[in-house]
């Protein structure tokens, strides 16, 4: 399984939940997949979908869920200390980790080398971090939903895209329309 | 009223109630006061742009964020604030310890200092200087303006401001 067949197996969890979804095809294919007013989509900033989904659930009672990719935890690697010591129980991050720089054309990282991001979060001291297969990433995050406690979920599947179109929508949109949705 | 008390008291009058912070010499007061505030909830970052990151979500989130930080972190986050909180129209205050300035006993700092000013410009980030004590004064309408136009903005306050560190 590559990140567009995870998104496609989870779509149907994540339509009621509040997304903050990466930067580049991770958006692009989550928007093409199921697009909703609960997504927040990244046109930009690579690495900050778990700290924007951080902030979001400290602010708000609602579940959250950043989908993240192991490329943009190692580019923002200061993030799981800060989540690890500021519990936050409705925020959920999902690291799909295909081991390679997705959006740039599939480019190794060393989290599919010699770098686990699931001990480096547990070193970080994450307290419930899953390692699971693509194909398991359904059950563990419904679990992780109905769990009420903050979750690490390192979503192990194989690298590769698809074709899919950008986002077009101004960013303003997206921004008032996800606001809405956090409000409602 | 000290500096620092009137500082967090500006922030809190102005209903703001998510703060994170990447420490400075010069700031260690008013981060201090803000980790005691019971109106503040305050997040510490480990890094600039891991810290807007924390206040675009606080926003979408329904609260009001400000980040405190240096100069040097204009440095880090410029790809941030342009794509992430002035591409989406956020506010943001930036609390920003002015190294650098008259007084700065490290000659690194003055490195940043030149260019800090000229990138905020070319960010087209509204920048107000505190230079002396009494500049504290605008604080409270620099604050009301960051959240009436949803912009970022700058205010440096140097070392003759806080009067040495
Ligand atoms: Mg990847």
């Amino acid at each position: 399984m590559v990140r567009s067949d995870v998104l496609k197996e989870i779509a149907s969890i994540l339509r009621d939940q509040l997304v903050v979804c990466n930067i580049g095809l991770p958006s692009q294919e989550l928007h093409l997949i199921d697009d909703q007013p609960t997504n927040f989509y990244m046109l930009g900033t690579m690495g900050l979908a778990s700290s924007i989904g951080l902030g979001l659930a400290m602010a708000q009672p609602k579940k959250v869920i950043s989908i993240d990719g192991d490329g943009s935890v190692l580019t923002n690697f200061g993030t799981l200390p800060t989540i690890a010591n500021n519990t936050t129980d409705n925020f959920i991050l999902l690291i799909i980790d295909n081991g390679s720089y997705g959006s740039t054309g599939d480019q190794p990282t060393y989290a599919g080398q010699k770098t686990s991001l699931t001990a480096v979060a547990k070193a970080c001291g994450c307290d419930n971090v899953i390692e699971c297969d693509a194909a398991d990433t359904g059950k563990v995050l419904q679990e992780a939903l109905d769990g009420d406690k903050m979750t690490i979920i390192v979503c192990k599947c194989e690298s590769g895209n698809v074709k899919v179109p950008v986002i077009t929508m101004d960013p303003v949109t997206i921004r008032d329309r996800f606001m809405g949705a956090v409000k409602s | 009223m000290s500096v620092n008390e009137k500082i967090v008291s500006d922030l809190v009058a102005n209903n703001v109630n998510f703060v994170t912070t990447v420490p400075c010499k010069q700031l260690a007061g008013v981060i201090d006061l803000i980790e005691k505030s019971p109106d503040l909830k305050h997040v510490p970052s480990n890094k600039e742009d891991e810290g807007m990151g924390l206040c675009a979500g606080a926003f979408m989130g329904g609260m009001r964020p400000a980040i405190i930080m240096q100069n040097t972190a204009i440095g880090v986050t410029i790809n941030t604030l342009v794509t992430l909180t002035q591409y989406y129209r956020m506010p943001l205050p930036m609390l920003i310890s002015y190294r650098g300035e008259l007084g700065e006993p490290v000659a690194c700092q003055v490195e940043m200092a030149v260019h800090t000013k000229a990138l905020l410009a070319q960010l087209h980030i509204p920048t107000y200087h505190f230079h002396k004590e009494e500049d504290v004064e605008e604080l409270d309408a620099i604050l009301k303006h960051s959240f009436m136009c949803n912009k970022p903005v700058a205010i440096l306050t140097d070392a003759s401001f806080w009067k040495g560190y």
